[in-house]
């Protein structure tokens, strides 16, 4: 039933928008081609603004990870986090999550398969993926589309929302699933 | 903190690369990383395109000014000195519904057309503002009830309930939502100087 009615709404929800926007405008009396060029012409700019920024966070990102010490920081972690009830094979998708989408993508498909769906680590995984977005990207996307370089106090803010996020998906997966 | 961490990821991955398997990879990964960045950025140009595009009809039409007005109310506590019909209001709110239903795509053009707005009010030009910091604290947490993707990946692998991750991940990222607002409240008040 759940799955039925997200499903409809995941699968409508942009050819509605792509329809209705438009529509409406025109009911409206905008001239929606026009308009639409005027809007779309600024995809261009914005993207590239967000280049400097990228180059700075992917860099880090890439030497941190191709050397090795991405996996010895979750090889430091996985006993303590152990303890707190975080299965090994969880772990580096918890630290991986904030910095990279696509990566952390791949490694909750490859726990899918590997432990099957329906698993503890499988629902717990999914749950992870599910619950925070790529902090790191994203601070660094929006405030770099804008030019500002001091951020103030946002990251922390945004880290401490992530790891509320992780210890509520352990509670609530030990909770309702068992494991 | 952004200062702190980069060094760290850094200087991290060259005493660790040097150490392990000789410094040489660094070089490689340096080039990668740069690669990687406008990668993403030409491969957003598309679709960011497209619904920038959508918004200015949006906007043109009155129809993020009727959104922004209906809705407000529910999000205006949180973002003290932006009035109710202001564009950014607007497109915060297209953001925040767009990540509702899981429209990743949909998302990011509302949410960076909403910081552009967002800086037209900033007194400071290259410092965030206060209101910026909480539009960004309540994206990251990503407040979330249709983990499409997930679910998608679930079906993939043969899940025989692939939707009975969606209780837990409105329950966690509730939770994550609630803590990062309430984190922000309180470093906003410290900030004190500025409210908009």
């Amino acid at each position: 039933m759940v799955t039925g009615w997200i499903e409809v709404l995941s699968t409508w929800a942009v050819p509605f928008l792509v329809g209705f926007i438009p529509l409406y405008g025109w009911l409206r009396g905008v001239k929606v081609y026009e308009t639409f060029v005027e809007g779309a012409s600024e995809g261009f700019r914005m993207a590239i603004q967000m280049i400097p920024f990228l180059v700075g966070i992917l860099v880090a990102l890439s030497v941190f990870e191709s050397s090795g010490a991405f996996d010895a920081v979750i090889h430091w972690l996985s006993r303590p986090l152990g303890h707190l009830g975080v299965p090994a094979a969880v772990v580096p998708l918890m630290l991986v999550r904030p910095l990279s989408g696509g990566a952390a993508l791949g490694i909750t498909t490859g726990l899918l398969h590997r432990y099957g769906p329906d698993s503890f680590i499988g629902r717990l995984a999914s749950t992870l993926q599910s619950s925070t977005d790529t902090t790191f990207y994203v601070i660094t996307l929006y405030f770099g589309s804008v030019g500002i370089r001091n951020i103030r106090y946002a990251l922390t803010v945004a880290l401490l929302g992530d790891l509320a996020g992780f210890v509520a998906a352990v509670y609530i997966c030990h909770r309702l699933f068992g494991g | 903190m952004v200062n702190v961490v980069w060094l760290i990821l850094l200087l991290g991955g060259i005493v660790t690369s040097a150490w392990s398997h000789g410094v040489g990879s660094v070089t490689q990964a340096v080039v990668n990383g740069s690669e990687k960045a406008v990668e993403v950025a030409f491969g957003f140009i598309g679709i960011m395109s497209l619904w920038l595009g959508l918004a200015k009809i949006a906007e043109a039409s009155g129809l993020m000014r009727a959104l922004a007005r209906t809705m407000a109310p529910l999000v205006s506590r949180l973002f003290p000195g932006i009035p109710a019909d202001h564009p950014a209001m607007g497109n915060m709110l297209m953001n925040m519904a767009a990540n509702l239903l899981g429209m990743g795509g949909a998302a990011t053009p509302f949410g960076l057309k909403a910081m552009q707005e967002l800086q037209a009010l900033n007194p400071v030009k290259d410092r965030a503002s206060a209101n910026m910091i909480t539009f960004l604290a309540i994206n990251t947490a990503s407040i979330n009830l249709v983990p499409a993707t997930v679910i998608a990946l679930r079906v993939a692998a043969g899940s025989r309930h692939p939707a009975e991750i969606v209780g837990p991940t409105i329950f966690a990222t509730s939770v994550a939502a609630v803590v990062a607002i309430a984190a922000d409240r309180v470093f906003r008040r410290r900030g004190g100087d500025d409210q908009v």
